[in-house]
């Protein structure tokens, strides 16, 4: 009855429905989740089964590595750069930020202070990521809004050296983004820059400079009232 | 323990890398550097092909020994040659290059900074060379 086949018509259905293949053939092809023997995902084991693993440094420096060349080969400058890293980091400082709340079950607590979030970044964060916490937390004595997170030899940067001509670029511009987007996660909008600060003892040394938005120290002159 | 200098070889033969560690040492300008790297290459490549045994996987050349230094050569499987000029009888060379290429490894080819088979710049890898080669310096 139908003798002119409509193009908009799917006219694969009933091969779809007869074919013997599982359901979501398809979508295992096109998004390339691995799936082991047992058909179980990434997404199927339990969310705390890699709460104490660890990872290989050296497979961690090649994929940081490869992210960096990467990012250089679609940027202008060393700033552009920096903001490309940085929005890596973020993306990961937002699934992390939730993960690491998931797992402190109902202990979890939602910062509201200032120095409550910064401690928790720079202790139970950093601890999570790095197995190490940050070396100091300090508040910028000229500005009001302004702290910063040292870390004497940040992983990222291990093996990286950085050429002469771009000797502002600091790939710690990836942990300076995790970082904003857990101050963002925590409703703390912060501007954080990555800066290399060597001293003797660390020639690596790293300082993220936090920068808090005006809103936040509103915020905190009101809580100081109350 | 006495070396006097490291040299990298890429696999054409070019020198990637060269540094001295001895400053009392007659000075060879860079032009001689890269003539050395040259001919080692070309000899290397001479002795692994004419090997007395009849082995066709000859390593060539590892060791040479004269009156006043020794020199040994380490090739990766890439093709990268490793060579380390220290003082006669100086043991244990062989652990020293290993050593080496590990940091080569590490603080060259993990440094997304690095173009392959280019002279290597690399701040990471002269600080860790010179700590593991002269560690009281």
């Amino acid at each position: 009855m139908n003798r002119d086949p409509s193009p908009f018509r799917p006219t694969s259905t009933a091969s779809t429905a007869t074919s013997p293949t599982p359901k979501y053939a398809n979508l295992t092809a096109s998004t390339n989740i691995r799936y082991s023997l047992t058909r179980k995902s990434i997404y199927d084991r339990h969310l705390n089964r890699t709460k104490t693993s660890e990872l290989s440094k050296s497979a961690f420096a090649f994929l940081f590595g490869e992210m960096v060349q990467y990012a250089q080969k679609k940027v202008y400058g060393v700033q552009d750069l920096e903001k490309k890293l940085n929005l890596h980091g973020y993306a990961v400082g937002q699934r992390f930020l939730e993960l690491l709340l998931w797992r402190d079950g109902r202990t979890a607590k939602r910062e509201t202070r200032i120095l409550g979030i910064l401690q928790f970044i720079s202790h139970q964060m950093y601890r999570a990521i790095f197995q190490k916490q940050a070396d100091t937390l300090e508040k910028v004595r000229e500005n009001e809004d302004e702290y910063m997170i040292s870390d004497n030899d940040p992983i990222v940067n291990t093996y990286i050296s950085v050429p002469k001509e771009m000797s502002q670029l600091n790939c710690g511009a990836f942990i300076a983004g995790i970082i904003e987007a857990v101050l963002d996660g925590h409703c703390f909008p912060a501007k954080v820059t990555a800066h290399t600060a060597p001293n003797d003892m660390w020639p690596g040394r790293t300082v993220f400079l936090i920068k808090f938005e005006p809103e936040v120290l509103e915020r905190e002159a009101l809580r100081v009232g109350s | 323990m006495v070396v006097y200098a490291v040299l990298i070889l890429n696999k054409a033969g070019g020198l990637i890398y060269q540094r001295d560690f001895n400053p009392g040492l007659q000075k060879i300008s860079a032009n001689d550097y890269l003539i050395i790297a040259g001919t080692f290459h070309g000899v290397h490549a001479i002795t692994s092909q004419i090997s007395p045994t009849n082995d066709t996987g000859s390593s060539g050349l590892e060791v040479l020994e004269s009156e006043h230094f020794v020199m040994r050569c380490f090739q990766t499987l890439t093709g990268i040659k490793f060579l380390i000029f220290a003082e006669p009888r100086q043991p244990n060379l062989d652990v020293v290059v290993r050593r080496v290429y590990e940091l080569y490894a590490d603080y060259v080819m993990k440094n997304p900074f690095y173009q392959i088979e280019m002279p290597i710049r690399s701040e990471g890898f002269d600080r860790h060379l010179a700590a593991y080669i002269k560690p009281q310096a």
